[in-house]
């Protein structure tokens, strides 16, 4: 309250209703200056604040900091130590003073009490400073190592704050506080219920700090606020009950099999230990026979049964305490932590989403290309990873010849497009159009083109990772809250994604060569002899869909890195999502990229340290969905799927 | 008169299309049967749901003497249990000898032990060169089936056919692409095979059917539009319209 | 065996007498029994090499003769591998233990040894408890089960599945590639019990033997040679008669044999478990060669090479996959040991370890293309043997059917 009172004093006060300066102040008070203690402090201190003069805070920060001295005349000044003696400056000028030596000055050393009462009335002049900058660092400070004594100043000075912002961070601070630090439990647990509306980590932070625990064994319960009671066999195993005991020295340690063995080797006498022959020791129970005979003569601790441990463990009561002796507080914070998990719960769940979103559309983006010439072409491209490869190989090149990565990136897009294109023309011109209604030809034929692709880029770009640098406006990520945020580089994938869904539904849908398209594979003869030329349809197709494999891995090459495996680490990926989707449908691929990327994520979510397993079970999965939808989730029907 | 196979109330459609309306049909241990109808009017459909290709949407399908159920069989227990299926383009093993063919087709257990460890007996060997005489392959016993013409080939599915032995036969158009002659040896082959069992021929030539001299189901739109002989069907209006078109 | 068996296929007799010579040669040239001209290593290259021509013929005998193109079988061979593995670790293992800890003042217990085998097993993964899988891992005769059982049961449940709902073609090649990718991402986990990417190592050094690896490569040659020997002879033996007849029925229409009144599904699962159980046998005696065994061996693209050997040797004939696997594999090592002098053409030079692989790609794309009998084809040539005109038309209408370039007169 009286801090309080300073504070109004202070503020309302104009600066020059002080008609002293700080020495004088001091002068008045030298004895209790000299030597302050925490009781006495408090009366100088309201002194200089009542003065309103401008060096209070600086000299404050001084005294705590135990830069004062005090000189043989009386006076009190700042020194620093040059030399020998100190440098001398006056406290309310700052002026150079000259130097003293040594001796002529006494250091006035403030205890820690003293100190936390001069830093309370500090960050009174901190948080009502007149620049933000500082005020924002004093409540940097005070949410970095909260404690009691900063409750009353900061509330204080909430009213008086004038920046929206930092007005509402001092809210939070102060109710963070009083959560914590409160006098009257109702205003605590009031608190506490003001902290369960957020999901930062700070408040989760407030919260389980309160419900902390330590804990105990004793003999009975003690009279605290206990929060759990364990009933060892039910709640914990005996074992680690006793290990408990063990550990807090009210039981001796169990004897390892190392112990055993050890005393064991000590006592050999003659061939025997204790009467039993050393090769017959290989038998545990030879060992424990012999260890017991040991024991019996006294020469070895006796062994520590089973009953023995029961027995210790009945004679003590295993729980924990909150460090907090409010139960109503505790009580309060446990609700309030629950619920603020269920909120983190409901927010990791969207940022689960949301990573199952950008992992569907990378899968949907290097599948896509695929959908067109497996799905709609029924060509089997085992080099089709090789082309989202050279894809990214492209944007890579691209930006060693031009530095600004935004435009390097424009360029780079249409090119891997042109580049891809190229290479799915020529093959198909050179190899597939040889093999079709031949698809496992087709498949091994890929394949050789495949591994002599990935090895022409090893020899020319080198085995390790080439970097395809995402411009700056990418970098960063969209933060919603502290639990739900997404990387600007998966947002810009997941557009490109939507933009290719719709340009390949209008190819098809709409124009005269998706018409074209889907009148060549459906039959080609009867197209033909309707004046289409099969021929150029199935390569502008087939270019169509590795040029998009390009576009794909300038895309994949700016969230992951480019090597020369790259393809191929998205190749059986790509056809399942294909395969599951059902084929010759770009809808289907779209639900067959959403299927395996939520099946990952999901089963990642269930373990999170182990990709590898969330691979596996996702394709054991897949093989058994396949049972139930041959094929897959957006089936043709009728004669026309027949085989 | 026993019924053999009895088809009742039969429906299958394809996306929305109904290629197969509502179709009753039966047909007797030692019958022969010419299916006629447009293009279109379900007749190799008709054949699908019976040897398990295509499974209906709704009706019965009942076999044999003790009245099992067609539509719980696969394929192979259809086939194993008398269905044989000749198909409209002539489909053998064309890497394989005729001898190869035939014996595959001889009605002998089909497990894979049983195959694994089968030797041709002489009773199957004789049996072999029996249907290669009845078939006129006799000479090419030993030729891939790759290596013959057009009509030795349906000759020699006709032969596969009779190896089965079945209790069934259904034959899709065993005349296209045949001589004179060779339809004639087809025609007393089909007679003399719907002595001892069912013969379902469909086919469009209506000379050849003529010849058959059996009776006739014509199918439209899925449905059967008039059964009766040839002479019958044939003045009946409704076919005529359908054939002849309004 | 009848007469008539080979005399329907002399080329079976030619294949075990040439088999014969050739195991009978090498023990001749080799150190441990003969004049000492081939090394010890390049026994075991020969060795492998003749574990690869048994895949090769099982690979064969699913893809060329029944027309399933599985690209899963190299996944069984390393099965295979890690089974025997499993023991020959272990033993060795334990061998090793037993021997540093009869010096110990107190012997040990049982626990302790089996304790100590663990830690020395696991140690490289962070853990000392055996896993279940290893359960069998000190009995022979149950691992030596397990090699054909696991890929058998395997291969069994992956057919049972897929062929139940009647993939085929492309999808069903597909879908093995995913099996074969699940298991090696599983098996790279620590938590698979099988040490994780380390693999198991130290496989050549057979328990109890004293003999050097000179002795136990010709060991491992000559049981490599019978097992070529008698999976060559069981694979022409099921080729030749009824069984054979049906399966290249299936391969080449399917739907025709199963209007025949044969169980497709049955058939295939047969020989896609049984070729899974011959290719775990080849791994069996593979891995004790190659001296360790880990998942990167099992990964898709293994599997994918093993058909290409298949390819180049020319499908549905059983000699042409051996032919296949000793020129590709025999080759591949030349090139890639670096044995192959450079080309020096002035500007740049060739090195052929890393044009290698370039080379394999296109001489496949080609051989798929322009020879698709393969090396076969060469046998046919000198033979005399004509190839039919079909008008472009396949032997049958399915996606395995023979092709009308790889049909013979």
């Amino acid at each position: 309250m009286r801090l309080l009172c300073l504070l109004a004093l202070c503020v309302l006060l104009p600066v020059a209703v002080a008609a002293q300066d700080v020495q004088s102040i001091l002068q008045n008070h030298a004895q209790i200056v000299a030597k302050p203690s925490r009781k006495t402090v408090s009366t100088v201190i309201d002194a200089l604040v009542a003065s309103g003069l401008p060096q209070v805070p600086e000299f404050l920060e001084r005294y705590q900091a135990r830069d004062v001295f005090q000189h043989e005349d009386g006076r009190f000044v700042y020194a620093d130590s040059a030399g020998d003696g100190y440098r001398l400056r006056d406290i309310d000028t700052g002026a150079e003073m000259g130097t003293a030596p040594k001796d002529a000055l006494t250091q006035i050393k403030p205890n820690g009490g003293v100190r936390r009462v001069l830093a309370g009335a500090l960050v009174v002049f901190q948080l009502s400073a007149p620049e933000i900058e500082r005020r924002r660092t004093a409540l940097d400070a005070i949410a970095r190592k909260p404690s009691a004594d900063h409750l009353e100043p900061l509330r204080a000075t909430i009213d008086t704050e004038t920046d929206p912002a930092l007005k509402a961070r001092k809210q939070r601070l102060v109710n963070s506080l009083t959560a914590q630090y409160g006098a009257d439990t109702g205003e605590r647990i009031a608190a506490i219920e003001g902290l369960a509306q957020d999901v930062s980590v700070e408040s989760r932070a407030v919260l389980s700090r309160i419900v902390q625990t330590t804990a105990g064994i004793a003999p009975e319960l003690p009279d605290a606020n206990i929060a759990r009671v364990f009933e060892p066999g039910q709640d914990m195993t005996a074992e680690a009950a006793y290990l408990q005991l063990v550990d807090a020295g009210l039981a001796p340690a169990a004897l390892t099999s190392d112990d055993i063995r050890n005393t064991l080797a000590a006592n050999i006498d003659g061939g025997t230990v204790a009467g039993v022959p050393v090769a017959r020791l290989s038998d545990p129970s030879a060992r424990a026979q012999a260890y017991d005979a040991l024991a019996a003569s006294g020469d070895a601790p006796p062994r520590i049964t089973e009953a023995d441990k029961t027995q210790a463990i009945a004679a003590y009561r295993f729980f924990e305490t909150y460090d907090e002796p409010n139960p109503e507080v505790t009580a309060a914070a446990e609700t309030a932590l629950a619920q603020v998990q269920t909120r983190v719960a409901v927010g990791q769940t969207i940022d689960l989403t949301l990573d199952a979103l950008s992992l569907a559309s990378i899968y949907f983006l290097a599948a896509i290309g695929l959908a067109v010439t497996f799905g709609v072409m029924g060509v089997i491209n085992m080099a089709h990873g090789e082309f989202i490869m050279l894809g990214a190989y492209t944007g890579y090149v691209v930006q060693l010849f031009v530095p600004d990565y935004t435009l390097s990136l424009v360029i780079a897009l249409p090119l891997a497009f042109a580049v891809a294109f190229g290479a799915g023309v020529a093959m198909e011109r050179l190899v597939i159009r040889w093999l079709y209604h031949r698809p496992l030809e087709t498949l091994l034929a890929t394949f050789g083109i495949s591994i002599a692709l990935q090895q022409l880029a090893k020899t020319i770009f080198g085995t390790q990772a080439r970097p395809l640098t995402a411009p700056g406006w990418l970098d960063g990520a969209l933060v919603i809250n502290e639990v739900i945020q997404i990387s600007y580089i998966r947002i810009a994938i997941f557009v490109l994604a939507l933009i290719f869904l719709a340009l390949l539904l209008f190819i098809f849908k709409r124009t005269r060569l998706g018409l074209e398209v889907r009148a060549v594979t459906q039959n080609p003869k009867m197209a033909a002899s309707m004046g289409i030329n099969p021929d150029r349809i199935n390569m502008l197709t087939f270019g169509l869909g590795s040029g998009i494999a390009g576009i794909a891995g300038v895309a994949i090459g700016l969230y992951a890195q480019v090597t020369s495996e790259m393809g191929a680490n998205y190749i059986v990926q790509s056809f399942m999502t294909v395969v599951v989707g059902g084929v010759g449908n770009v809808w289907g691929t779209l639900a067959g990229a959403s299927m395996i990327g939520g099946l990952q994520k999901g089963i990642e979510w269930f373990n999170p340290s182990n990709t590898l397993a969330a691979q596996t079970y996702m394709i054991i999965f897949i093989i058994i969905f396949i049972q139930f939808r041959p094929r897959g989730i957006i089936a043709l029907k009728g004669r026309a799927a027949g085989d | 008169m026993t019924t053999l196979l009895e088809v009742s109330g039969v429906s299958v459609s394809f996306d929305g299309f109904r290629a197969i309306n509502n179709l009753s049909f039966q047909i007797g241990p030692a019958e022969l049967r010419a299916i006629i109808g447009p293009n279109g009017a379900g007749k190799t459909t008709f054949m699908d749901i019976i040897t398990g290709k295509t499974r209906p949407d709704e009706g019965r399908v009942i076999w044999g003497d003790l009245s099992r159920s067609l539509l719980s069989m696969s394929e192979a227990q259809i086939a194993q249990a008398g269905v044989g299926r000749k198909f409209q383009k002539p489909t053998v093993f064309e890497d394989q000898s005729v001898e190869e063919n035939l014996l595959m087709a001889l009605s002998n257990p089909r497990g894979p032990l049983a195959v694994l460890f089968y030797k041709p007996a002489k009773a199957d060997l004789a049996r072999v060169a029996e249907l290669a005489d009845e078939i006129g392959l006799r000479a090419q016993l030993f030729r891939k089936a790759g290596e013959l013409s057009h009509g030795q080939k349906q000759w020699l599915e006709i032969g596969m056919l009779l190896a089965q032995d079945p209790k069934l036969l259904l034959v899709d158009e065993p005349a296209a692409g045949m001589t004179p002659e060779e339809r004639e040896h087809t025609t007393q082959l089909l007679v003399e095979a719907a002595k001892t069992r069912a013969v379902v021929v469909v086919e469009h030539d209506m000379e050849f059917i003529r010849r058959l001299g059996c009776r006739v189901t014509v199918l439209h739109e899925g449905s059967v539009l008039a059964e009766g002989s040839l002479d019958h069907v044939t003045s009946n209006q409704d076919v005529i319209d359908v054939y002849l078109g309004r | 065996m009848n007469r008539s068996f080979f005399a329907q296929s002399p080329s079976v007799l030619v294949f075990l007498g040439c088999l014969g010579l050739a195991t009978l040669f090498v023990t001749v040239l080799s150190e441990a029994f003969g004049i000492g001209v081939l090394s010890t290593s390049f026994i075991k290259t020969l060795g492998k090499t003749l574990c690869l021509c048994l895949i090769a013929v099982a690979m064969d005998l699913v893809w060329g003769y029944a027309g399933i193109l599985s690209l899963g079988h190299f996944a069984f061979f390393g099965l295979g591998g890690y089974m025997i593995g499993m023991w020959l670790m272990y033993e060795r293992t334990r061998e090793i233990v037993e021997s540093s800890m009869s010096d110990a003042v107190i012997p040990p217990t049982p626990q302790e040894i089996s304790d100590a085998i663990g830690n020395q097993i696991f140690g490289v993964v962070g853990s000392s408890e055996f896993p279940l899988i290893w359960t069998f891992a000190d009995s022979l005769t149950i691992q030596l089960f397990l090699v054909v059982a696991i890929p058998g049961v395997l291969a069994g449940l992956f057919g049972w599945l897929a062929f139940r709902s009647r993939v085929t073609g492309v999808y069903l090649s597909i879908l093995t590639q995913a099996m074969t990718l699940a298991l090696s991402l599983y098996l790279f986990q620590n938590e698979s019990g099988l040490r994780g990417n380390n693999g198991l190592s130290g496989l050549q050094n057979l328990p109890g033997v004293e003999a050097g690896q000179d002795v136990v490569s010709m060991w491992f040659f000559w049981a490599s040679a019978l097992a070529l020997g008698l999976g060559y002879l069981l694979a022409a033996r099921v080729i030749s008669g009824k069984f054979g007849s049906v399966i290249r029925g299936i391969r080449d229409n399917e739907q025709r044999v199963r209007f025949l009144g044969y169980a497709v599904e049955s058939y295939k699962l047969v020989i896609f478990a049984g070729t899974a159980m011959i290719a775990g046998i080849a791994g069996a005696l593979y891995y004790p060669q190659a001296g360790i065994v880990n998942p990167a061996e099992i990964a898709p693209i293994a599997s994918i090479y093993l058909a290409v050997w298949v390819a180049i040797g020319g499908r549905g004939r059983l000699y042409g996959a051996v032919l296949g696997a000793i020129f590709v594999s025999l080759v591949s090592s030349y090139f890639t040991g670096g044995q192959a002098p450079d080309i020096n053409l002035g500007f740049y030079t060739i090195k052929w370890v890393d044009w290698w692989l370039v080379m394999l790609g296109i001489s496949f794309v080609l051989v798929t293309l322009f020879a698709p009998k393969g090396l076969g084809g060469l046998v046919d040539l000198w033979e005399d043997r004509r190839r039919p005109d079909r008008h472009g038309a396949d032997l049958g209408p399915d996606a395995g059917a023979l092709r009308e370039k790889e049909a013979v007169e």
